[in-house]
């Protein structure tokens, strides 16, 4: 059994334990930490299969970006569980019937050791062609553009593939996630109660007073 | 596999749990799992699409979970809940 294959199997493990444990522990910041334990070792199942910049992109986002969503969520909310309340919901042994029959079902259709690595030419996922000016051997004395290859640059092919092949959906991806922003924005915006009306501020008053305008103008 | 497992024990989380949170953090698990396969396959077919995904889903993911907590946190401003099961308005 080579290395690689002991850390994956070590990795998977920790990583379908923790995920196990994020749906069955009671308290969601328990929860949470957890995901952020199994989002890691998704990280790091990614950088073993030559995915170093999806395996950043990972960590960033995911443990760095959303699991501070979450953390932050869950203790403004701050739900307090009795202990003899109920976790679970009313159909839950349905829940685990249909979860069991997917697993059986992608197990079925996916059997492990028939996906063998066939082609061992890996090269468009870690390498990068570069145009360089130098000497040129046709015509010495000139110069001339040559196209070399790099190689273990993934992040390069990555960013590369980005911004040439996949520019469009880039771009709808960043105006999807503007569009997100401004929802959640809108959707997480507090109205102000009569009391704290009195209280605000005059200028608070006046934006108030301008949101309303704008939300008749755009209903109108 | 261990993206088929992860999978399934999302889907479960989604289903099974009552507190809201916990299932937007059982998507998470789900969307995981699919970079998993995702990868495994970029990597076996030697070509970088996969990859691209990842990343789209990876951004997908991120906007979905913003949105879905902004919706959470004003629910539990109205009804003061997260409880899945109460949520019925539209049950008809």
């Amino acid at each position: 059994m080579s290395i690689a294959l002991l850390v994956f199997f070590v990795i998977g493990t920790i990583a379908v334990a923790a995920s196990a444990l994020v749906i069955t522990m009671r308290n969601p910041v328990h929860s949470a930490l957890f995901l952020l334990l199994t989002f890691l070792c998704v990280a790091v199942l990614f950088v073993m299969k030559g995915a170093e910049f999806v395996g950043a992109v990972q960590v960033l986002v995911y443990a760095g970006g959303i699991m501070v969503l979450f953390l932050f969520v869950v203790m403004l909310i701050n739900v307090r569980h009795l202990p003899e309340e109920r976790v679970l919901s009313h159909f839950w042994k349905g829940g685990f019937a249909v979860g069991l029959g997917v697993f059986i079902l992608l197990f079925a259709i996916v059997r492990p050791g028939v996906y063998r690595d066939v082609r061992t030419n890996k090269a468009p996922l870690t390498t990068a062609k570069d145009r360089v000016l130098g000497p040129s051997r046709k015509n010495p004395g000139k110069l001339a553009y040559r196209t070399v290859r790099r190689h273990n640059v993934n992040s390069e092919a990555v960013g590369d593939a980005l911004y040439r092949d996949y520019l469009v959906p880039f771009e709808v991806a960043s105006l999807f996630l503007l569009v997100a922003m401004i929802g959640a924005i809108v959707i997480g915006k507090r109205e102000l109660s009569a009391e704290e009306e009195e209280t605000a501020p005059n200028y608070m008053l006046e934006k108030v007073k301008t949101e309303e305008k704008v939300k008749e103008a755009m209903s109108a | 596999m261990l993206s088929g497992t992860l999978f399934a024990i999302g889907l479960v989380g989604v289903i099974i749990r009552r507190n809201m949170i916990t299932v937007l953090m059982a998507i998470e698990l789900m969307l995981n799992a699919v970079n998993i396969n995702l990868v495994a396959f970029s990597h076996h077919l030697a070509s970088l699409e996969g990859q691209i995904f990842t990343i789209f889903i990876i951004t997908v993911a991120a906007g979905e979970a913003a949105v879905g907590l902004a919706i959470i946190i004003q629910l539990y401003r109205l009804r003061s809940t997260i409880n899945i099961d109460e949520s019925r308005e539209l049950h008809g």
